[in-house]
């Protein structure tokens, strides 16, 4: 589990960025932050350790919701999320507190980003799991598409769980670790990193210090 | 382009200042190459075939003839790499990509000189922006070009 700090963000867009070689980096552009520390989440009265940060803030909102976030000064947010995080780093953290994504992010670091990816619907299975389907001459005939056999006949007698078949595609919770963070931009509070992010333009990401780096760097 | 104004400011600061060349341009591209640790400018002279894109997106193709071997080079617009574009000569062309000068050679593929209007003045122009003023061939080499077109007159 990742259990390093990050931040709420908005997925603005991909561009390209020159580096100071003069190369060129395809790179995903987050708005990361700032985000206020809304909550925190203890062993001893919850059974987990955890700070809840927001981001962004609501317009418009119920009464009860206000009320959940009436010690929250900045007003309702958005978007709440919780970032497991071990006690004692918990601890460090106030109620109230800003963090901006230049403190939590350095160029050249690492991070993972979580998101919803875009929904595709009820996809195929060649959409889906990059099937090859069939051939289309020498006389194929409405199979085009298929995903041919899905299993053995009375042995076993039944179909393996987790075979791949037609469904739902996109639209579910996606992690891309380890991506590069190229650029971290303070004032606005932008986030660069190579590569892709899950989501949609605008879509609300989680960024974190990556998980996988961490633990090498530790080892 | 982009729309997003957060992505506008990041590409629009990354834009340079590039002199305006066009497809049948002949250009210098004085480009910045890395060799272990050293770095030297390296020349590429050539027709521009082909600009591609917009914005800090956009790239050009340059096309020349080395030891009778097609080359093609693509390079981005706008990459710090290139230290500046040299004009050399405009050509007279009526398409937006020259591809098809990838099948002539020699005399065949040869571009005539742009006389569209205030061509030369910009080249001038630009040549004077690049080198600080013109070199003396390059001039004695512009009054023959004029003397010979009043002659043609």
């Amino acid at each position: 589990m990742n259990t390093s700090l990050g931040l709420i963000g908005k997925k603005v867009g991909n561009t390209q960025v020159f580096t100071d070689d003069g190369e060129i980096r395809r790179v995903t552009v987050v708005e990361a932050g700032p985000c206020t520390v809304v909550g925190k989440r203890t062993v001893a009265k919850h059974g987990y350790s955890a700070i809840q940060l927001g981001f962004g803030v609501k317009k418009t909102t119920t009464r009860p919701v206000a009320g959940q976030f009436s010690h929250v000064e900045a007003g309702v947010p958005e978007v709440v999320r919780e970032f497991r995080l071990p006690a004692e780093k918990v601890d460090g953290y106030e109620v109230g507190q800003q963090l901006k994504a230049s403190e939590i992010f350095e160029e050249g670091g690492f991070v993972d980003v979580c998101a919803t990816s875009k929904g595709r619907g009820f996809t195929g299975v060649m959409k889906r799991h990059n099937f090859a389907g069939y051939k289309a001459t020498h006389g194929a005939h409405e199979y085009q598409r298929h995903g041919g056999s899905i299993g053995m006949n009375m042995t076993p007698g039944r179909v393996f769980k987790g075979k791949k078949m037609a469904g739902q595609h996109g639209n579910k919770r996606v992690t891309v670790m380890s991506l590069k963070v190229v650029k971290v931009m303070d004032e606005e509070g932008i986030v660069m990193v190579k590569g892709s992010v899950p989501g949609p333009r605008g879509g609300v990401v989680t960024i974190r210090q990556a998980a996988k780096k961490a633990k090498k760097a530790n080892a | 382009m982009h729309t997003v104004p957060q992505i506008k400011a990041i590409e629009d600061a990354q834009l340079r200042k590039v002199p305006a060349f066009r497809v049948g341009d002949t250009v210098v591209v004085h480009f910045r190459i890395r060799e272990g640790n050293n770095e030297r400018v390296q020349k590429f002279q050539g027709v521009v075939i082909r600009r591609k894109g917009a914005g800090l997106r956009e790239t050009f193709t340059v096309r020349k003839i080395s030891f009778r071997i097609g080359v093609e080079r693509i390079f981005p617009v706008h990459s710090p790499r290139i230290e500046r574009i040299e004009v050399t000569a405009r050509g007279h062309v009526r398409r937006a990509k020259l591809y098809y000068l990838r099948d002539l050679q020699g005399k065949k593929a040869r571009l005539r000189a742009s006389t569209r209007h205030g061509a030369e003045a910009a080249l001038r122009a630009l040549s004077e922006d690049n080198s600080g003023g013109q070199s003396k061939r390059r001039k004695k080499r512009g009054k023959k070009r004029k003397a010979s077109a009043k002659n043609a007159e």
